[in-house]
C-alpha cells in the first residue's frame, strides 16, 4: 500500500538501490558540465488515503475485502435477487449501519490526516536562492534547495546540516515527534562549511552530495559531500547520521541553521517510517473464526436439511400444490434444479442471523472502548515521567490474559535507568557554572564521569573538537577528539582517538571484559579480573577501560585509513571496525568500572507474581553472565533452592569438541529433568508443589551453536532436546544476547509444541526486534529512548505495571471477551433454532417465525447493549484480588474459556433453550384459543410469544452471569427489556404505510391480554434458565465450600533495602540473606494450598 | 487497528470511579442459602398456578365432531365428501349427537382443519392488506403477492385478492336442540368473533359510492372459488359484509400450525344464554369445503371457555411438573447443604 503511493508520487524515480547525487543550491559543479536537473519527488507529504472522489469506491472496496462484510453483502444480494422469505432490509440495514459507521470513522480520520498534511505542506519555509531568502510553501522544496531553519521550527525535509549560527557548527535537535525521545540530540555541521553563516556565504558554496537512496532507518545514513573551491582540488567529507537533520524533528537552542535538502516529501525518513505495523491476531480471534466455521457448517447443514426435506415432503402432490395454495406462474416455469438452488439460498437467508453482523461491531467496540481502561488506569501512571500506559493496538487486550508460557524480558529493564538530569540549556555553555550535567545515553559513561570527578578529575565539556578536563591540580587539560568508533553489540566496545595538548596520540577503549582482556597485556589482567568477577557477582554492570599510546606514524597511518573508510558509502561501519580492530591490541588496562543496576521498584515481586501466575520467565540480556545471574537472584527469578543448569562457553571449554561437549551436556540435563518430572506428571503439571525448581543459563555463543550447528546431522534433535529442557525449567536466563538472537529465541519458543503465547517486554532499541516478534510486545517507556514503546503493542511506564496489566486487565479482558463471544453465538443459536424447527410445521416453505422488525432488531437493539456493558464493566473477581492472587491467572490459561468444551456447553444451552422456546409454544398452540373470549391467535402471535420468551431469557441469562452490577448494567439490562416491550407495542400499534402487510398490528397487545400466554411466557423463561440457575448454585456452593479454607498469600518481601540509593555490598548481602529466610518461610505455606 | 490510546492524554488520568473501574456495584452471589428459599417459593408458586390451570382446564367442556366423511367411514357426510371431491358444492348433511352434560355458556363453536398449511409462505403472503383496508388503489391494482389470484384471466382485479381470501372456509352450520320431540334451532351469534382492531381498523370496506357497496366494488371481480362477490358475504347487513365480514376476517388471520381451529359462532342468546343443556342435538352442515384432496380433516368443536381460554391441559401439567422439580431440587440441595455444613463442622472440630 505504502510502496504503491510512493511510486505514485515519485514516478520516474530510479530504483531505491544505489546512490543519488544532489547539487547544493542547484549549482553545476563546473562550467563545462551541463547541469542536468534530476527528478526527485516534491516535498508534498501525503499521509491521507482517500480523496473526495475516490473515497466512496475505495473505502467500500476496502471494507468489503473483510471476509465478514463480504459474507453479509452476499446474503444481502441474495435477498435482493432471489425471492426470499425476509426482506433485504433485515440484513441490509445492519450491514448498511456498520458500513456507514466505519466509513464515517475512516472518513473523519482521513479528513484529519488531510488537514495535518495541508498544515505541513503549506507551512512557509525560507529558501536561499541567489543569496536572498525566498519564502515558499514547504511542499515546494526541491532536493538541492538550501533551507534556513530557525529555532523551535520543525525541519521541513531531511537536510544535510551545513552551518549553524553557533561557531562550533553544532545544533541541538529534539526528535520527540519522530521517535518520542524528548532529550536533545547534538548534530554537527559539515566541517568545511561551518563558517558559511550568512546567506551570501552559503550561496557561494559549490558542492555535490552523494548519498544513499532513501532508507527508513532513522539512525543510519551514509553520504559524502564534495566541496569545490575555485582553483582547488575538490574536498570530500564523509557524512553520517550526525550530519543529517530529519524531517519532523525540531531545532532547539540554536538560532538558525542552513541545510541542504537531500530527501523530500514521501522519501524522507519520517515518511518512510510511517507505516502500519503488521497485524497481530489474538488467540481469541482465532477461536472466533473457528466457532464461525462451526456455525457456518450448522447454517449450511440446516439449509441443506430443510431443502432436502422440502422436496421429500413436496413429492406428495397434495402437499406440493393443494387446491387452496396454487403456485404462481413464475414458480411453475422455473426449472427444478434452479428452484432447489433458490430454496437453498432462501433457507440460508432465513437462518443467516445465526452469524450476526453485530458481533463484529460489538467485539470491535468492546476492544476499542475497553482499551481506554488501560490508558486510564492511574495505578499505571508514573509520576516521574508524567505518563500512563499507552495502548498502541486494541486488538490484543484479551491476549494479555493469555500470556501463558513464556515471558521474555531484558534484565536491564528491571533496573532503574540512571537518572539523567536535563539542564534547561544544553548548549554546552554551562562550563563555568558550578553544577554541570553531562548528558549521555549510557549510564556507564555517567558513572565514569561522576566517578572521575570524585577523584578530582572534572570533565568540563567540549568546545569544538576539544574536550576539557580539570585535573586534581585545578589545571585544565585539553584533548582533541579525533576519531570515535561507537559502541556496538558485536564488538562490545567503543574506542576514541584523542590528541593531548602535548601532542601525544592516545587511544582509549572501553568495553566488556571479554572483549577488552584479550587486547591488553596479559600480566595486567589478573587483579582486575578478580575485581570484575566479584563485582559482577554482586550484580554490578562492569566495564573495562584500556588505553594505548600511538606513535605519530601509527596515527598517520590509521588516520588515512579511517578517513578513507569514512568516505565509503557502503559498509562504512564494518570498514572502520576492521581498522580499529587492528590498533586495539596490546593496550594497557586502566581498570574497571562497576555500575550498580538498581532493580526497578517492585521488580522482584512482579516477577514472582508472574511466575506464580504460571508464566515462565526468560531473561534475555546482553549482560555478562555473572551480572545477569545476580540480577536474576535479586529479582527472585532464581531462588536459592533453584538448581542451575549451565550451558555456557565456560562449560564448553575452548576445545574443538565444543559441540560434542554441548550435546553431552544437553543429554545429561535432559535425563536429569526427566527423572524429576516423571511421565505421569501431566495432572500435576500446574500443581503447586514443585519438588525442585530448575533454572537454565545459556549464553549467546552456545545458543548459536545450538540454533546454527556446524553439521546439520542431528542438529534438529538437539534443538528439540534443548527446547524440552527449557520448557521444563521454571526460568531461563540467556545472557550475552545479540538483539537478533533475542528475536530468534522468541520465534523458537513461539513455534514450539503447544504454541505458547509469548510476551516480550523491553525498554531499549535492541529489544524492538523481540517485541515485534512476540505475540504481545510491551515496551517500557524508559529514559533511554522511545523506540521500544513506539514499536510495542502496549507501553507501560514501569516494569511493575506489568503485574496489573496482565493479572488484572489481561484477565478481565479475556474473561469479558470470551464471554462476549460465547454469548453471541449462544443467543443467536437459540434465536434461529425455533425458526428452523418451525420449518417442519409450515411445509418447509421458509416461512419466517418472527416478524422482519424483530429479526432485524434482535441483535441491534434488544440484546446488544447488555452484553456490551457486561463486556466492558464485568469484574467476576475484583481487581484487587486479581492483582494480589496471581494463581487466578492460571484459571484462564490456554484460552480456557474458548475451548471446544465451553463452546459445546454454550451451544447445548442455546439448543436446549431454542427447543424449550419452540416446543413450549407449540404445545400451548395445540389449542390456539387462548383469550378468555374464545378468540384465536395466528402465526404471528406464535412467533411473538417465542420471541418474547427468547429476549427475556437471553437477557436474564446475562443477568445471571453478571457478577458486577453497576448502575449501567441495571440500566441496560432492564432498559433493554423495557425497550423491547415498548417497541412491540409501538410497532404493533400503528398501521405502517410503508409495509405491505400489517402482520404485527395489535398482535403484541392481544398477546398480553391473554393470561395463558403470560403464564406460558413466565414458565418457559423459568424452564430455560433452570439448568443455568442450578449450575450457578452448585458452583457457588462448591466455591463457598472451597473458600472456607482460608488461604494466605505468601507475603511478598519488599526490596526496601535495595531501593535506598547506592547500597554497599553489605546491604546487598543482607537483602539476599533476608530473601533466603523468607523463601524458607514461604514454602510450607504454599504447600498448604 | 487504531493508534495510540493514551498517547494523546499526556496528563494524569482522571481519578473517577468509572475510569478506575471502581463503580459501586452490587455483587450478588446465588448461594445455596439464598437459592433454597427461592426454589421452595418458586416451586410452591408453580404448583399453585399449575393446580389452578389444571382444574380450570378440567372444568372446560369440549366436544369434537369429525365430519370429514372420508370414503368408507360410513359417515353421514361421506356422500357430501365424495361430491366435494367431484367439485360439486352445496351438499348438506346432518349429524346427531348427544351432550352428556350441560355446557355452561357462553359456548363457542369452532371449526378445525388439519393438514392445512395456512402458514405456508406462498399462501400466507398471498394477500393485500392495503386492499383489505378499503384503499381504492388496492382495489384497482392489487399487490403482486396475490398472484395467481390477483386478476382473473381477463385482467380484472380480484377483490379480495390472494390465495387466503380465495380459499375462504365456506361450510355453514346450523344447530338444533331436541326438546319435546322437536328440533328447535339454537341461535348462533357471529358477532365479536374476530379481533376488534381487525374488524374496525385493519379491515375496512371501500368507501360507499351513492350508498352502495356494490358500486364501490365495481371494476373488480370475485375470487374464483367464491360463489358470489365480497359485498354479498352477508347480504343486508352492511356491518358484516364485504371485507369486514367477521368470518372472512377470522379466516384471514393465518393459523400458526397445520392443524388449527377457528372461532365460528358463539351460543349465548335466547334460551341458551346460560349454555347448552344436556341432551340431543342435530347439526346441519352445508358441506362445501373440500379437504380430502389434501388428506385433511374437518371438525366442529363445541367448547366452553374460561379465564385461560380454551381447554389446554399442557400448561397446567407442565407447571405442576416444573413446580415439583423445583421443590425436589430444593430438597436435594438442602440435603447437600446440611451434609456439607456437618462436614465443615467436623473439619473445624
Amino acid at each position: 500500500m505504502f510502496r504503491w503511493s510512493i511510486n505514485r508520487f515519485c514516478a520516474g524515480e530510479e530504483k531505491r538501490v544505489g546512490t543519488r547525487t544532489v547539487f547544493v543550491g542547484h549549482r553545476p559543479v563546473s562550467e563545462t558540465d551541463a547541469y542536468v536537473e534530476q527528478k526527485f519527488c516534491d516535498n508534498r507529504i501525503v499521509s491521507s488515503k482517500y480523496t473526495v472522489w475516490n473515497f466512496l469506491p475505495k473505502n467500500l472496496f476496502e471494507q468489503f475485502r473483510r471476509i465478514a462484510n463480504f459474507y453479509f453483502l452476499i446474503i444481502f444480494l441474495v435477498q435482493v435477487i432471489v425471492d426470499t422469505p425476509t426482506s433485504p432490509v433485515t440484513s441490509g440495514l445492519p450491514l448498511f449501519f456498520v458500513i456507514i459507521v466505519t466509513a464515517i470513522k475512516q472518513g473523519y480520520e482521513d479528513w484529519l490526516r488531510h488537514r495535518a498534511d495541508k498544515e505541513v505542506n503549506k507551512s512557509s519555509v525560507f529558501i536561499v536562492e541567489n543569496a536572498k531568502q525566498v519564502k515558499k510553501h514547504s511542499e515546494k522544496i526541491k532536493v538541492g534547495d538550501i533551507v534556513e531553519v530557525k529555532a523551535d521550527e520543525t525541519f521541513p525535509c531531511d537536510l544535510i546540516f551545513l552551518a549553524s549560527s553557533n561557531d562550533d557548527g553544532i545544533c541541538y535537535v529534539t526528535t520527540a515527534s519522530l521517535d518520542g525521545e524528548s532529550n536533545f540530540k547534538t548534530h554537527y555541521a559539515v566541517r568545511d562549511t561551518t563558517g558559511l553563516r550568512t546567506d551570501d556565504d552559503i550561496d557561494s558554496l559549490t558542492a555535490t552530495i552523494e548519498c544513499e537512496q532513501p532508507q527508513p532507518d532513522l539512525y543510519k545514513f551514509v553520504g559524502r559531500i564534495n566541496i569545490y573551491r575555485s582553483n582547488q582540488e575538490p574536498v570530500a567529507r564523509s557524512l553520517g547520521p550526525e550530519n543529517l537533520l530529519l524531517k519532523g524533528s525540531t531545532l532547539k537552542n540554536t538560532k538558525k541553521i542552513y541545510g541542504v535538502a537531500v530527501y523530500t516529501g514521501m522519501e524522507t525518513k519520517m515518511a518512510l517510517n510511517y507505516q502500519g505495523k503488521s497485524q497481530k491476531r489474538s488467540a481469541v480471534e482465532k477461536s472466533i473464526n473457528a466457532f464461525l466455521i462451526v456455525y457456518l457448517c450448522i447454517l449450511v447443514s440446516k439449509a441443506t436439511v430443510c431443502t432436502t426435506l422440502k422436496y421429500i415432503w413436496q413429492s406428495n402432490p397434495f402437499n406440493d400444490e393443494p387446491w387452496y395454495n396454487q403456485k404462481t406462474i413464475k414458480e411453475r416455469d422455473t426449472f427444478q434444479i434452479l428452484r432447489m438452488f433458490t430454496d437453498f439460498l432462501s433457507f440460508m437467508v432465513l437462518f443467516n442471523f445465526i452469524i450476526p453482523v453485530s458481533m463484529y461491531v460489538t467485539v470491535e467496540m468492546q476492544k476499542f472502548l475497553g482499551s481506554f481502561f488501560i490508558a486510564w488506569d492511574k495505578e499505571m501512571y508514573d509520576e516521574e515521567i508524567k505518563e500512563g500506559a499507552l495502548v498502541n493496538t486494541s486488538d490484543l487486550n484479551e491476549e494479555l490474559g493469555q500470556c501463558r508460557e513464556e515471558l521474555f524480558l531484558r534484565a536491564l529493564c528491571l533496573c532503574h535507568t540512571v537518572q539523567i538530569k536535563e539542564g534547561d540549556n544544553v548548549d554546552g555553555l554551562r562550563v563555568n557554572q558550578e553544577r554541570w550535567t553531562y548528558i549521555s545515553s549510557s549510564p556507564d559513561e555517567i558513572a565514569l564521569v561522576k566517578g572521575a570527578k570524585k577523584y578530582g578529575f572534572t570533565f568540563l565539556g567540549h568546545e569544538a573538537d576539544y574536550m576539557k578536563v580539570q585535573n586534581q591540580k585545578n589545571e585544565i587539560e585539553k584533548y582533541q577528539l579525533l576519531h570515535v568508533l561507537n559502541f556496538d553489540p558485536v564488538r562490545r566496545r567503543m574506542s576514541v582517538v584523542v590528541k593531548t595538548s602535548t601532542g601525544k596520540f592516545l587511544l582509549f577503549c572501553k568495553g566488556a571484559d571479554s572483549s577488552i582482556f584479550p587486547r591488553v597485556q596479559r600480566d595486567e589482567i589478573q587483579q582486575t579480573k578478580v575485581h570484575v568477577e566479584r563485582n559482577a557477582m554482586d550484580g554490578y554492570r562492569t566495564l573495562c577501560v584500556a588505553f594505548k599510546e600511538l606513535t605519530q606514524e601509527d596515527y598517520k597511518k590509521i588516520n588515512d585509513q579511517l578517513s578513507e573508510a569514512k568516505m565509503a558509502l557502503q559498509d562504512r561501519e564494518e570498514k572502520m571496525a576492521r581498522i580499529f580492530d587492528d590498533i586495539e591490541a596490546d593496550m594497557h588496562l586502566i581498570g574497571a568500572t562497576a555500575v550498580e543496576d538498581r532493580l526497578q521498584e517492585h521488580a522482584a515481586e512482579t516477577i514472582e507474581a508472574l511466575q506464580t501466575a504460571g508464566m515462565k520467565v526468560w531473561v534475555l540480556t546482553g549482560d555478562k553472565m555473572e551480572t545477569a545471574k545476580s540480577t536474576c537472584y535479586a529479582s527472585r527469578l532464581f531462588q536459592t533452592n533453584t538448581e542451575l543448569l549451565e550451558l555456557t562457553t565456560k562449560m564448553m571449554g575452548d576445545s574443538d569438541r565444543k559441540e560434542e561437549r554441548l550435546h553431552e551436556l544437553l543429554l545429561e540435563y535432559h535425563k536429569k529433568l526427566l527423572q524429576d518430572f516423571p511421565q505421569n506428571s501431566g495432572k500435576l503439571k500446574r500443581s503447586w508443589t514443585v519438588s525442585q525448581e530448575y533454572g537454565l543459563i545459556i549464553d549467546g555463543s552456545t545458543l548459536s551453536l545450538i540454533l546454527n550447528p556446524s553439521q546439520d546431522s542431528s542438529s534438529s534433535n538437539y534443538k528439540s532436546i534443548f527446547l524440552q529442557i527449557c520448557l521444563k525449567c521454571t526460568s531461563v536466563l540467556c545472557c550475552r544476547m545479540a538483539p537478533l538472537q533475542k528475536a530468534q529465541i522468541v520465534r523458537m519458543v513461539k513455534n514450539s509444541k503447544g504454541n505458547p503465547i509469548t510476551l516480550s517486554i523491553g525498554d531499549g532499541a535492541n529489544d524492538v526486534s523481540m517485541i515485534l516478534e512476540a505475540h504481545v510486545g510491551i515496551g517500557i517507556k524508559g529514559k533511554e529512548g522511545r523506540q521500544a514503546a513506539r514499536n510495542s503493542d502496549y507501553a507501560v511506564p514501569k516494569f511493575k505495571h506489568l503485574r496489573k496489566l496482565l493479572l488484572a486487565h489481561g484477565h478481565l479482558y479475556y474473561v469479558r471477551i470470551a464471554h462476549l463471544v460465547q454469548y453471541f453465538f449462544y443467543k443467536n443459536l437459540c434465536f434461529i433454532l425455533p425458526q428452523f424447527l418451525y420449518q417442519f410445521f409450515c411445509g418447509f416453505s421458509q416461512q419466517p417465525l418472527y416478524d422482519a422488525a424483530y429479526l432485524t432488531m434482535y441483535n441491534i437493539c434488544f440484546t446488544s447493549l447488555p452484553i456490551l456493558a457486561y463486556s466492558l464493566l464485568e469484574q467476576h473477581i475484583n481487581i484487587e484480588t486479581l492483582t494480589s492472587d496471581p494463581r487466578l491467572y492460571m484459571k484462564i490459561s490456554d484460552n480456557a474459556m474458548l475451548q471446544w468444551k465451553p463452546f459445546l456447553y454454550w451451544t447445548c444451552l442455546g439448543a436446549f433453550e431454542g427447543l424449550v422456546f419452540f416446543f413450549g409454544v407449540y404445545f400451548l398452540f395445540q389449542n390456539s384459543s387462548l383469550e378468555d373470549n374464545g378468540k384465536v391467535f395466528g402465526n404471528w402471535t406464535f412467533g411473538t410469544i417465542v420471541f418474547t420468551v427468547l429476549v427475556f431469557t437471553v437477557t436474564l441469562k446475562l443477568a445471571l452471569d453478571t457478577r458486577f452490577w453497576t448502575w449501567m448494567n441495571h440500566f441496560v439490562i432492564w432498559g433493554s427489556l423495557a425497550f423491547y416491550v415498548f417497541f412491540s407495542f409501538f410497532w404493533g400499534g400503528i398501521i405502517w404505510p410503508f409495509l405491505k402487510q400489517q402482520r404485527m398490528y395489535f398482535v403484541f397487545a392481544h398477546m398480553v391480554t391473554s393470561v395463558s400466554t403470560w403464564l406460558a411466557i413466565v414458565l418457559l423463561i423459568f424452564i430455560s434458565l433452570f439448568p443455568e440457575i442450578l449450575l450457578v448454585v452448585f458452583k457457588n456452593a462448591k466455591r463457598k465450600n472451597y473458600q472456607t479454607v482460608p488461604f494466605n498469600l505468601p507475603m511478598l518481601l519488599s526490596y526496601k533495602s535495595m531501593e535506598n540509593g547506592y547500597t554497599s555490598e553489605m546491604k546487598l548481602e543482607d537483602a539476599v540473606t533476608n530473601l533466603t529466610q523468607r523463601c524458607h518461610l514461604r514454602i510450607p505455606q504454599m504447600q498448604q494450598l | 487497528a487504531m493508534a495510540g490510546i493514551g498517547a494523546l492524554s499526556g496528563n494524569k488520568p482522571d481519578n473517577t470511579a468509572f475510569t478506575q473501574q471502581r463503580l459501586p456495584a452490587w455483587q450478588p452471589l446465588l448461594s445455596a442459602g439464598t437459592a433454597l428459599p427461592l426454589f421452595f417459593c418458586a416451586g410452591l408458586a408453580c404448583l399453585a398456578v399449575g393446580l389452578g390451570l389444571h382444574f380450570s382446564s378440567d372444568t372446560i367442556r369440549e366436544l369434537e365432531l369429525d365430519y370429514t366423511g372420508a370414503p368408507g367411514s360410513g359417515h353421514n357426510c361421506s356422500r357430501c365428501a365424495n361430491a366435494s371431491l367431484a367439485g360439486a358444492g352445496g351438499c348438506t348433511c346432518s349429524l346427531r349427537f348427544e351432550l352428556p352434560e350441560r355446557f355452561p355458556g357462553p359456548v363457542c363453536l369452532y371449526y378445525q382443519l388439519s393438514n392445512y398449511y395456512q402458514n405456508h409462505r406462498r399462501y400466507s403472503v398471498s394477500r393485500d392488506d392495503r386492499q383489505l383496508s378499503g384503499d381504492a388503489s388496492g382495489l384497482s391494482n392489487p399487490a403482486t403477492e396475490c398472484s395467481p389470484f390477483r386478476t382473473d384471466p381477463r385482467g380484472i382485479p380480484i377483490a379480495p385478492c390472494g390465495a387466503i381470501a380465495n380459499s375462504l372456509f365456506n361450510d355453514t352450520f346450523a344447530l338444533y336442540h331436541l326438546a319435546n320431540g322437536t328440533f328447535y334451532p339454537v341461535p348462533l351469534d357471529n358477532r365479536g368473533i374476530s379481533w376488534w382492531t381487525d374488524s374496525n381498523i385493519k379491515f375496512s370496506n371501500p368507501e360507499l359510492i351513492n350508498g352502495s357497496l356494490e358500486t364501490a366494488f365495481k371494476g373488480t371481480t370475485k375470487p374464483p372459488n367464491w360463489p358470489h362477490a365480497a359485498y354479498m358475504l352477508d347480504m343486508g347487513n352492511l356491518n358484516n359484509t364485504g371485507f369486514i365480514n367477521e368470518d372472512f376476517i377470522v379466516w384471514m388471520r393465518t393459523a400458526a400450525l397445520p392443524t388449527f381451529r377457528k372461532l365460528y359462532r358463539r351460543v349465548h342468546e335466547g334460551n341458551f344464554s346460560s349454555g347448552l343443556p344436556q341432551g340431543t342435538y342435530r347439526l346441519d352442515i352445508t358441506y362445501n369445503y373440500p379437504v380430502l384432496s389434501f388428506q385433511g380433516t374437518k371438525k366442529v368443536i363445541f367448547s366452553t371457555v374460561s379465564w385461560m381460554g380454551g381447554k389446554n391441559p399442557f400448561l397446567g401439567i407442565v407447571y405442576l411438573i416444573f413446580g415439583s422439580a423445583c421443590i425436589l431440587t430444593g430438597f436435594v440441595m438442602l440435603a447437600v447443604h446440611i451434609k456439607f455444613q456437618k462436614q465443615n463442622q467436623m473439619d473445624v472440630e
